[in-house]
C-alpha cells in the first residue's frame, strides 16, 4: 500500500508536471512557427504580384530591337551625310 | 477499489487529458503552418514561372543595346576621330569619356578637348540634321531644336551656359537720334552746294 501511495505522489509531482512542460514547449514553438509562415507567404504573395510587370519585358525587347534598327539607320544616313574625321 | 487506486486512476485520467488537450492544439497549429506553406508554395510557383523568361529578355535586350552601342561607337569614332569622339561623348556625359570606348583599344585615360571648342559648327550641323541629336551638353533634358532652318539661338542653347544669358560686360553701343544723351555737332555744309566740284583726273 505505501508503495502504491508513492507511485501516485511520483505520478502526480512528477510524471504529470513533466508532461504538461514537455507539450507546451511544443505547442509553443508550433504556435511560434505560424506567424512567421503567414509573413513567408504574405512576401511571397508580394513578390508574385510585382514581377506581373515581368511580362512586358517581351514588349520591351521588341521596343528595343527597333529602336536600334532606328538608330542603324539613323547612323547609316550620318555616315552618308558627315564627312569622315581623316 | 482503495484510496491510492483512486488516486491513482485521476492521476492518469490528468496526464490523459493533458496529452489530449497539447496534442490537439499542436495539431491546429501544425495544420495553420501547412496551410500557410501551401499558399507560400503557390506564390513561389508563380515568382518561378513568372521569372523564368526573364533572363532570356534582358539578355536579349543587353545584346541589341550592345550592337546599338558598338554602332554609335564605330560612327563617332570614324566621323569625328578618337579623342574629338570621346570629348563629344564626354560632353553628353560628363566622365564617360576617361573610361573610352569599349571596341577601341586605350582608349581611356586620354587628355580630352573642351568640346565646345572643338564642335561648335559640327554641332550646329548635328543638331540641324538630328533635330534631336542628344547632343545638349548644358541640359539633355532640355527643348528639343525645332526650327531646323533658323534654329542658331536653340542651337546655342545647347552648349553651356554663359555666352547667352549671361555675356561678359562690354561696353554699351551708342545711342543716336534726336533725344540721343550726347548730340553730335553736325556738319554745316550738309544740303548746302559743295565748295569745291572735285576735278576729273584723265
Amino acid at each position: 500500500m505505501t508503495l502504491w501511495w508513492i507511485g501516485d505522489i511520483v505520478l502526480l509531482v512528477v510524471l504529470l508536471p513533466v508532461v504538461v512542460y514537455l507539450l507546451s514547449g511544443v505547442l509553443k514553438a508550433a504556435r511560434s512557427i505560424v506567424p512567421s509562415v503567414r509573413q513567408i507567404a504574405d512576401a511571397a504573395a508580394a513578390g508574385s504580384k510585382d514581377l506581373d510587370a515581368a511580362a512586358l519585358l517581351v514588349t520591351t525587347r521588341d521596343q528595343v530591337a527597333r529602336t536600334v534598327a532606328g538608330v542603324a539607320n539613323y547612323g547609316g544616313s550620318l555616315d552618308v551625310i558627315l564627312d569622315d574625321a581623316e | 477499489m482503495p484510496a491510492a487506486g483512486v488516486v491513482m486512476l485521476i492521476a492518469v485520467v490528468l496526464i490523459v487529458l493533458a496529452l489530449v488537450y497539447y496534442l490537439l492544439s499542436t495539431i491546429a497549429a501544425l495544420r495553420q503552418i501547412t496551410r500557410g506553406l501551401d499558399d507560400a508554395i503557390a506564390d513561389v510557383t508563380g515568382i518561378v514561372e513568372k521569372s523564368a523568361p526573364v533572363n532570356e529578355i534582358v539578355t536579349a535586350i543587353n545584346e541589341q543595346l550592345d550592337a546599338g552601342v558598338d554602332l554609335l561607337e564605330g560612327l563617332l569614332v570614324k566621323k569625328a576621330g578618337l579623342v574629338d569622339g570621346l570629348a563629344l561623348v564626354e560632353s553628353v556625359y560628363p566622365g564617360a569619356g576617361a573610361a573610352g570606348f569599349r571596341n577601341v583599344a586605350g582608349s581611356s585615360g586620354l587628355e580630352l578637348p573642351r568640346i565646345g571648342e572643338v564642335y561648335t559648327q559640327g554641332t550646329l550641323t548635328l543638331a540641324r540634321l538630328g533635330r534631336e541629336a542628344p547632343i545638349a551638353g548644358a541640359s539633355p533634358n532640355g527643348p528639343a531644336l525645332r526650327n531646323v532652318e533658323g534654329g542658331s539661338l536653340a542651337a546655342r542653347l545647347l552648349y553651356p551656359e554663359q555666352r547667352q544669358t549671361a555675356p561678359e560686360r562690354m561696353p554699351r553701343s551708342p545711342v543716336i537720334g534726336t533725344d540721343a544723351p550726347v548730340q553730335y555737332e553736325q556738319r554745316d555744309d550738309i544740303g548746302k552746294p559743295r565748295k569745291r566740284l572735285p576735278t576729273r583726273t584723265s
